[in-house]
């Protein structure tokens, strides 16, 4: 009996070792590009990989049918690692045994330093739409389409400190979260430089992020005038409400993560009147490039797109724009494609949603200007 | 004697099948056979495998149902990893720092082990298993607000926040909190992990034989009778809950130079983890080891060879347990394979294998 199981396993086993050995017997055709792309889409964070899923395909489906980069075809793939390093270097190899030459990712940005340890060894070009950590970009082959977090947790306090929004701050921040926690510390080292004062600091976790009533009454209690919430808009959209329910009167201010409050699920929207945030991309601006590109998202997925979308669809302008002033071709080699967009990409400067005439540095990072937003009736308004 | 000889040969394939399979990996990737997908999955492999024998010491061996087990591999994943960040620069001879850092990872975890264990194995049964549990997320938890940092004036260590670490300019954060660590050297190797589970089998199947293996398992078959002829019920249970955390750290220590960035999130060191840790061990037999090898084995290719199916393959992977639970260990589902198997005739061999099945029934 213990023999027919081994037997069993033994038969199963190599079957799953012959699946193996047909993946990889396709050989990279050469006639069209192959871009992969790397995030959650299942688990916790999904929202944010079917995001930019989604926002880079649209954005390949409308160099395709403008006939592709160089003249070729971009072929697509998109791979679930769950948010989880292990998986997502696994979902960088297996994008590998594709064929991928370049990749959009990936999503978040503790697995986007565990794939950019790997796709250094193969000089493969990568971009990430939204792995905001500064270790993302350490080996020169990554590049970013976000800010980094530091940037704008400098940018923010400098923003409160230089426009005197307020004095006493308190922060509520997600310690479990890489993106808040990274914005949290580099905003707590900018503010000791500025003329406000942080009154308060109260963090809460993945595990508890329903209930914030403990940490707004100890931002009251402070005496704070203004709570800064570095996180997304789901848990900022508890906290409004938590906030008018309590009677507090703060203002509220955040990052990037806040943008898509408006777009919340049973959110009474006025409750975000007067929140002011410091973000690329507005679904609701009025410019053609992003009208088209959130009806073309609501049309397909019905939904707003929300700034990983829009992160994700730059990134595939990004690397269009750098393969074409490098002029690659699918027939060369991953490594080859990689020393040529390195250069070719701090070289050119790109218009797209999250920022206009975007380029940049050798180091990874992106120079785009923040826009500072203010929530006014029942819309986002570029702060003059 | 004779059972004896009959115990070791038993161990002999266990080893001889690791080995084996260890060639034919060798020998496949020599000739470019093998897919990046499957080469990246090979370390991971070899910490499953460790993690799966080491639960199985204390789930088939000791007889108690542990769901912290993802704990002590954080702890040593964490110390280790830490340990290699420390001395990145200073020790430059990769083999010295892992060694030293899988001493580390084994002796860490075992002395956490051994701390957890003292109140701990003082319950039983459903009660033990949600204590270990809420130690398990305990170290998660300490791990995910711990922030070390190191600069000229030496270590700085806080659990509010980086800020509070008071690091001069040039100082450099190590434990980030919730970004855990960044950076740990790439010294996880397959050569390593297979020599590593050879450790790790000739540690767990030794020990199963030794003196104190008999009264270990004693103690799982009948507390009562043991204690009556003098076995020390705590000594032993706390040395087998000891040994299981130590090698549950050395497999840490493989995860976490595995990859270049490590954080203790739900998914790789919680509860999670810790059952999928358990589902190696239940589905390849509480307490036999080859069984959790080639079951660790199956569950984690499993879910990766079902990509080309996207998302449906966490469903597919689920029903694929279902059926392989039901078809190892299901009352029906082994008569009929009884019946089948007697029809095949496997010969003489039979008997003894519905004795050895029968046993293994008694531990569940």
């Amino acid at each position: 009996m213990k023999k027919f199981a081994k037997l069993t396993a033994l038969v199963l086993s190599m079957a799953m070792v012959v699946a193996c050995f047909a993946g990889c017997g396709k050989a990279a055709s050469s006639d069209t590009f192959k871009i992969g792309g790397i995030g959650p889409t299942t688990g916790g964070a999904a929202i944010y990989g079917l995001a930019v899923e989604r926002g880079a395909q649209i954005a390949i489906d409308e160099i395709n049918a403008a006939g592709g980069i160089n003249g070729f075809q971009i072929e697509y793939k998109y791979q679930d690692d769950e948010c989880d390093a292990e998986k997502s270097v696994n979902a960088y190899n297996a994008l590998k045994d594709w064929g991928m030459q370049m990749l959009v990712g990936t999503t978040t940005s503790g697995c986007c330093v565990a794939v950019a340890a790997e796709s250094v060894n193969d000089n493969m070009f990568q971009i990430t739409p939204s792995g905001s950590s500064v270790d993302c970009i350490k080996n020169d082959n990554v590049f970013q389409v976000c800010f980094t977090d530091p940037n704008q947790g400098i940018g923010s306090a400098q923003y409160i400190g230089q426009n005197g929004v307020a004095k006493k701050v308190a922060v509520i921040y997600d310690s479990s979260d890489v993106y808040s926690s990274g914005i949290y510390t580099k905003f707590a080292e900018e503010a000791a430089n500025q003329s406000f004062e942080i009154v308060a600091t109260e963090a809460f976790t993945a595990d508890s992020k329903t209930d914030f009533s403990v940490q707004l009454q100890k931002a009251a209690d402070a005496g704070a005038e203004l709570v800064f919430l570095p996180f997304y808009y789901t848990e900022a959209s508890l906290v409004l409400t938590q906030a008018a329910a309590a009677g507090y009167d703060f203002t509220f201010f955040g990052c990037d993560g806040l943008d898509g409050i408006l777009g919340v699920e049973n959110f009474d929207t006025t409750l975000a009147e007067g929140v002011m945030l410091l973000t690329p991309f507005a679904a609701d601006a009025t410019d053609a490039a992003t009208q088209a590109f959130v009806a073309k998202y609501q049309e397909l997925y019905n939904e707003l797109p929300n700034q990983f979308a829009a992160d994700a669809y730059d990134a595939v302008y990004a690397i269009k724009a750098a393969a074409e002033k490098a002029d690659v071709k699918p027939s060369m080699s991953v490594s080859e494609i990689g020393d040529a967009m390195k250069v070719a990409i701090t070289e050119v400067s790109v218009d797209g949603l999250t920022g206009e005439a975007m380029h940049w540095d050798a180091d990874g990072s992106v120079n785009k200007a923040p826009k500072a937003m203010i929530i006014k009736d029942g819309a986002y308004s570029l702060i003059q | 004697m004779k059972n004896y000889l009959v115990k070791q040969k038993d161990n002999l394939i266990t080893f001889g099948m690791v080995i084996g399979a260890y060639i034919i990996v060798e020998i496949l990737m020599q000739a470019g056979l093998i897919s990046s997908l499957l080469k990246g999955l090979l370390v991971p492999l070899c910490a499953y495998i460790i993690l799966a024998v080491s639960l199985n010491v204390t789930v088939g061996i000791l007889g108690e149902l542990s769901l912290g087990h993802a704990g002590f591999m954080c702890v040593g994943a964490f110390a280790s990893a830490f340990f290699s960040q420390l001395t990145k620069n200073s020790i430059s001879a990769d083999w010295l720092r892992f060694t030293i850092a899988l001493i580390i990872g084994f002796v860490s975890a075992g002395i956490i082990g051994f701390l957890i264990g003292m109140p701990v194995l003082r319950l039983k049964g459903d009660y033990l298993a949600i204590v270990t549990l809420a130690f398990g997320e305990i170290i998660k938890n300490i791990i995910n607000v711990l922030y070390v940092g190191r600069d000229s004036k030496g270590l700085h260590i806080s659990i509010k926040d980086a800020v509070s670490l008071g690091l001069e300019p040039d100082g450099e954060i190590i434990i980030n909190g919730a970004q855990g660590i960044t950076g740990t050297p790439k010294d996880s190797t397959f050569t390593i992990g297979v020599v590593l589970i050879l450790i790790t089998l000739f540690i767990v199947l030794n020990l199963i034989k030794s003196r104190d293996g008999r009264a270990i398992m004693s103690i799982r078959d009948n507390v009562i009778a043991a204690e009556s002829v003098g076995i020390n019920i705590t000594k032993y249970k706390l040395l087998a809950f000891s040994i299981s955390a130590a090698l549950a750290g050395v497999a840490g220590v493989l995860y976490s130079h595995n990859l270049n960035s490590l954080m203790a999130t739900p998914k790789n060191f919680g509860y999670n983890m810790s059952i999928m840790i358990l589902v190696f061990v239940v589905l390849g037999g509480i307490g036999n080891m080859r069984g959790s090898i080639i079951s660790a084995v199956i569950l984690t290719l499993l879910p990766e060879l079902l990509r080309g199916l996207n998302d449906y393959r966490m469903l597919i992977y689920a029903i694929v347990l279902i059926v392989m639970m039901l078809f190892n260990w299901a009352p029906a589902a082994r008569e009929y394979r009884d019946k089948l198997l007697s029809k095949i005739n496997f010969g003489k061999k039979k008997t003894v294998e519905a004795v050895e099945g029968g046993n293994e029934d008694g531990n569940n």
